[in-house]
């Protein structure tokens, strides 16, 4: 097996998952639980293959993708922030929504092929052995998607507008007491959670498999939601997660392929179980990580 | 900008006026959209909510078949909302299902093919058995080490779907099956086979299940002290603790409940309608019951209502599918927005509406 | 053809006597589909068949279909609504459906039901099957004979019989054409999921694979194929849009002549219940055209090997064969039984890998 092979699949077969998972991390700092990631990935997938095939542009199809899932997602936003209704059964809702939608959008791209996305060598850094075909030969969304990363640790950590999301996301009584926009704050991260979510959705459709097909995300978006919870709700631990995740996956098939016998049922459920000891683990330190207000609604009184 | 202000009760009024708005907002969209779609938006919407009970062709069978549909989505949610009430946020209810089935199953097919009547009851046990130790994972870690719920308990969604996937390819596997996957089938061992206990009307066991559950948490909510301690833990964590109530008692019993009702619910549904384990065998209905106890407002009335509701969509969406070639994504959708629209006009029912000058907070 | 047009213009006489009560009551035809009718593979095919046949009886017939129906509870309530409305005849396009319909069918005498795929039939409920092994065996001597890395590889869904019977018939093949072959199994555990699909193709050329034959749903090994290079089959369609890299051939799934050959009974008041599993000389396995840098000599092969499977002297499991154990199955010349082909669950000699569970 080689291991710069390896890991270059695996780069790949995570990006869709990472891109989902960073945009819900930022959701859920700010103390939304949205869990309707899979239906914003497939409105994603469809909304980024279409305008893809169109306009004959991978960027334009990406852009447009992002864009789509964002406005869908604002209507989660507006039922949970400014009507309050309750966050799970909305996320729920919202992923019908965008199965149905994407469904009915996308029959007529159905076997239709997509304009490929070349790949961008990172000059010199390509070249190191080893290290640069598994990691500088990708196409510029896996890029994308490691400086998303970075930007949303940045952002969280040094900014002050970062700051006030995690004020937000931790208590917001407390929060609006010190004069922050609770609903703008959460709205705001929303919008890029749904960004992000399409981005993730249109690699699916763009890159990695590359295609349209009706339900074709298969579940990423729920895989998405475990892996924030799976990081402690901490970018680089999405990070992590993510090709941890793509990487079990990714790391069977070849197994598979390679002649060895695989518990397929074991491995699949693995990162699962994984994730819930993670959970256990990081609860018992004490850091319940978890964003004090997640999925609490929030009313000004006043 | 829109404010709101908290009405001091719930609206009387406005519980029962949004629920009706939603649906004729839906109907008007939903109108729309089969409209674009090219099919005649007034035939969909009568056919969908109006042939599965009236329909002279239909309705003798598809109103019986409301109840088969909603018996396990109220069975679950009525259990969901227990805990919802509390503030113990089981999304695993799927899981819990599946565990159920799939213990039931296995604990019925140890005796094939025993004609015994105590089998029945036996799986019913064991169904409740199974899904209440799925969800005693969850309940387990929250009060042991504080892990959240939600997470966890849908983490074990996906562990469950493997175990049910690996039942019916292995250890739970028809000898009789060619090598196919898929258990026995329950429909023909009479001994278990969950049938209709008077031809034509639906009413299996589940739905007496699921209809004994509403009263029960009518009753439990309403009138018991563990009822109150439920509701009372849920809207004031510390003023529950003060007054002697256990947190760690409140989890146990919500978790278990919910899931020993989802886990019954999967074995009736294994043992009936859907008669065997196959890997397909969760067709979502742990998910559908959060909705349909959202639909319901956590009431077990509207629970039992909003179930219904919900089967009436799908039933009639299998018919506007039928009758008039409407594509199955189109109905998706529709229950989608029925949905949204159910959760939006929720607002008016807690809240009054003042349009004032002002900013979004 | 010639068959189908003598059998429709007697119809069409039949129609004529009957014309009265047959313009009230044209004959319903039901069909019922697992995924939805734009999956790309299995049920869309289906579809495209069941409009093929539309297409043939026109308005002698009216038809009605539902997508996406799941197997278990729901696919009973539905094959139930459809008996309801009218329809004669009702064709249940996946394995999952086979309880259902026996239960359904045993409700309504009248109603006739087609069942694909299972083992179980009665009175009013015929049982079709198609022997997809014999276009593996095209398909796998191709993979055989184009490899350069002596490397192919198969993705299957579940390891039921079906699949397990296109594994050997592959590789029983692509040993013919090239002895040093080898064959990689990965097994997905879903029958559609085209992100996984595409991945396992992409672990398939990273361990050296450079054809894959693929025995799930979707298009998406072709469309990871064309782009890394390698080459591949159409799976139920012809996908003929992958000519000519990746695609070399296909498999097709060519239900329509069965489909108007069942309707026709119905309209003639012949339907008798069947059990059939037909293969490319029914008409029913379809071959599509050889695309692609396919050797003269390899495509002469293939051809005559398709033309001997259709007129019946050649069976793709002909001994001598062992089982992967080393243990003798069919003796030379021997030919399987259909009986053990329905439920193979066992690899032939030469296989490396094991059958999960």
């Amino acid at each position: 097996m080689d291991p710069v092979l390896l890991v270059a699949s695996i780069m790949v077969s995570a990006t869709p998952i990472l891109l989902a998972a960073i945009g819900e991390m930022v959701v859920e700092k700010a103390g939304v639980l949205n869990l309707g990631v899979e239906g914003m990935m497939i409105t994603g997938a469809v909304v980024g293959f279409a305008a893809a095939v169109s306009t004959g542009s991978p960027v334009i199809g990406f852009a447009a993708a992002a864009l789509a899932s964002a406005v869908l997602s604002l209507s989660f936003g507006f039922l949970t922030q400014v009507l309050l209704s309750n966050q799970v059964a909305t996320g729920l809702g919202l992923t019908l929504v965008g199965l149905g939608l994407s469904a009915l959008v996308g029959a007529s791209f159905e076997g239709v092929r997509a304009p490929g996305l070349g790949k961008l060598w990172i000059p010199g850094l390509a070249e190191i052995p080893v290290i640069g075909p598994m990691v500088f030969r990708h196409d510029f969304m896996v890029y994308v998607s490691l400086a998303l990363v970075a930007g949303v640790w940045a952002f969280l950590k040094y900014t002050r507008a970062g700051l006030i999301l995690r004020a937000v996301g931790e208590d917001h009584e407390s929060a609006h007491a010190l004069g922050y926009k609770v609903v703008r704050v959460r709205l705001a991260a929303i919008f890029f959670g749904g960004a992000c979510a399409g981005l993730g959705g249109a690699y699916v459709s763009l890159v990695r498999v590359p295609q349209w097909t009706e339900g074709m995300t298969a579940g990423a978006g729920w895989i998405a939601l475990a892996i924030v919870v799976f990081a402690s709700w901490r970018p680089l631990g999405v990070l992590i997660g993510a090709y941890l995740f793509g990487g079990v996956t990714v790391l069977q098939l070849n197994l598979q392929a390679a002649g060895a016998k695989v518990p397929v049922e074991l491995l699949s459920m693995s990162p699962y179980v994984i994730t819930i000891l993670v959970l256990v683990v990081i609860s018992a330190r004490g850091v319940h990580g978890a964003p004090g207000s997640l999925g609490r609604s929030f009313h000004a009184s006043t | 900008m829109i404010r709101l202000e908290k009405r001091p009760q719930p609206s009387r009024l406005w519980t029962v006026v949004t629920p009706l708005i939603a649906v004729v907002l839906t109907m008007v969209v939903g109108g729309i959209m089969f409209a674009l779609l090219g099919k005649p938006p007034l035939e969909a919407i009568r056919t969908i909510f109006w042939d599965p009970l009236f329909h002279p062709q239909f309705a003798g069978y598809s109103r019986p078949q409301l109840l088969v549909k909603a018996g396990p989505l109220i069975l679950i949610a009525i259990g969901l909302s227990i805990g919802f009430k509390a503030g113990i946020w089981n999304i695993g209810a799927e899981g819990q299902y599946i565990m159920g089935a799939v213990t039931g199953a296995a604990v019925g097919l140890a005796f094939y093919p025993s004609e015994s009547v105590l089998l029945f009851p036996l799986m019913v046990v064991a169904g409740a058995l199974g899904g209440w130790a799925w969800a005693m994972i969850p309940a387990v870690l929250k009060t042991r080490f504080g892990t959240n719920e939600i997470l966890v308990s849908l983490m074990l969604v996906y562990v469950a779907e493997n175990i049910l996937a690996s039942a019916s390819a292995s250890w739970l596997r028809s000898p009789e099956g060619m090598g196919f996957p898929g258990s026995r089938n329950f429909k023909q061992w009479p001994a278990v086979h969950n049938d209709e206990l008077i031809a034509n009307t639906g009413l299996h066991w589940g739905v007496v299940a699921a209809l004994i559950a509403v009263i029960a948490a009518y009753v439990l909510m309403a009138r018991h002290i563990q009822g109150y301690n439920i509701r009372l833990t849920g809207e004031a964590p510390r003023a529950a603790r003060f007054s002697g109530v256990s947190p760690a008692r409140i989890v146990f019993l919500c978790l278990g409940i919910s899931g020993a009702l989802a886990g019954a619910a999967g074995l009736f549904e294994v043992t009936g309608p859907a008669g065997q384990i196959t890997i397909d065998f969760n067709s979502g209905y742990g998910f559908t019951a959060i909705i349909v106890a959202f639909l319901g407002r956590l009431n077990p009335v509207g629970i039992l209502l909003a179930g219904l509701l919900m089967a009436l969509t799908y039933i009639g969406g299998e018919l506007a599918q039928l009758m008039l070639g409407l594509p199955g994504a189109s109905i998706q959708l529709f229950q989608g927005m029925l949905l949204f629209f159910l959760l939006a006009t929720d607002v008016f029912t807690n809240y009054r509406i003042r349009f004032a000058k002002g900013e979004l907070a | 053809m010639k068959r189908r047009t003598l059998l429709a213009s007697a119809a069409m006489g039949l129609a004529l006597a009957a014309a009265p009560a047959f313009a009230q009551d044209k004959p319903k035809i039901a069909f019922v589909y697992v995924g939805p009718v734009n999956d790309g593979g299995w049920s869309q095919h289906h579809h495209e068949a069941a409009v093929k046949m539309k297409e043939h009886f026109g308005d002698a017939i009216e038809m009605v279909e539902q997508e996406s129906v799941p197997e278990g509870a729901d696919a009973e309530r539905v094959l139930t609504q459809m008996a309801l409305s009218g329809a004669d005849l009702i064709f249940t396009t996946s394995f999952g459906y086979m309880d259902p319909t026996i239960n359904v069918a045993a409700k309504f005498p009248d109603v006739k039901f087609e069942h694909a795929t299972g083992y179980k039939t009665a009175e009013n409920v015929s049982a079709y099957s198609a022997r997809f092994y014999e276009g593996r065996a095209i398909t796998g001597y191709l993979a055989g004979a184009m490899t350069k890395s002596n490397k192919i590889g198969y993705i299957g869904s579940f390891p039921i019989p079906e699949v397990i019977r296109g594994i050997n018939s592959s590789f029983l093949h692509a040993k013919k054409a090239n002895p040093d072959v080898e064959m990689s199994v990965v097994w997905l555990s879903t029958w559609f999921d085209p992100a996984k699909e595409a991945d396992a193709t992409q672990a398939l050329l990273d361990q050296g694979v450079d054809v894959v034959l693929a025995h799930t749903d979707s298009t998406a090994p072709l469309s990871v194929l064309e782009k890394a290079g390698g080459f591949g089959f159409g799976q139920a369609g012809d996908m003929y849009d992958y000519a000519p890299q990746p695609r070399l051939s296909s498999i097709i799934d060519e239900w329509a002549p069965y489909y108007i050959d069942r309707v026709q009974a119905i309209i003639d008041g012949t339907w008798t219940s069947q059990n059939v599993w037909q293969g490319i000389g029914d008409g029913m396995v379809g071959i599509g055209e050889i695309t692609g840098p396919v050797p003269e000599d390899v495509k002469s092969t293939v051809l005559k090997m398709k033309d001997d499977i259709a007129a019946g002297t050649y069976h793709p499991f002909t001994g001598p064969i062992n089982k992967q154990d080393g243990s003798a199955w069919l003796a030379d010349g021997e030919v399987a039984e259909d009986g053990v082909l329905a439920g193979m669950d066992f690899y032939v000699e030469g296989l490396t890998a094991e059958i999960p569970n």
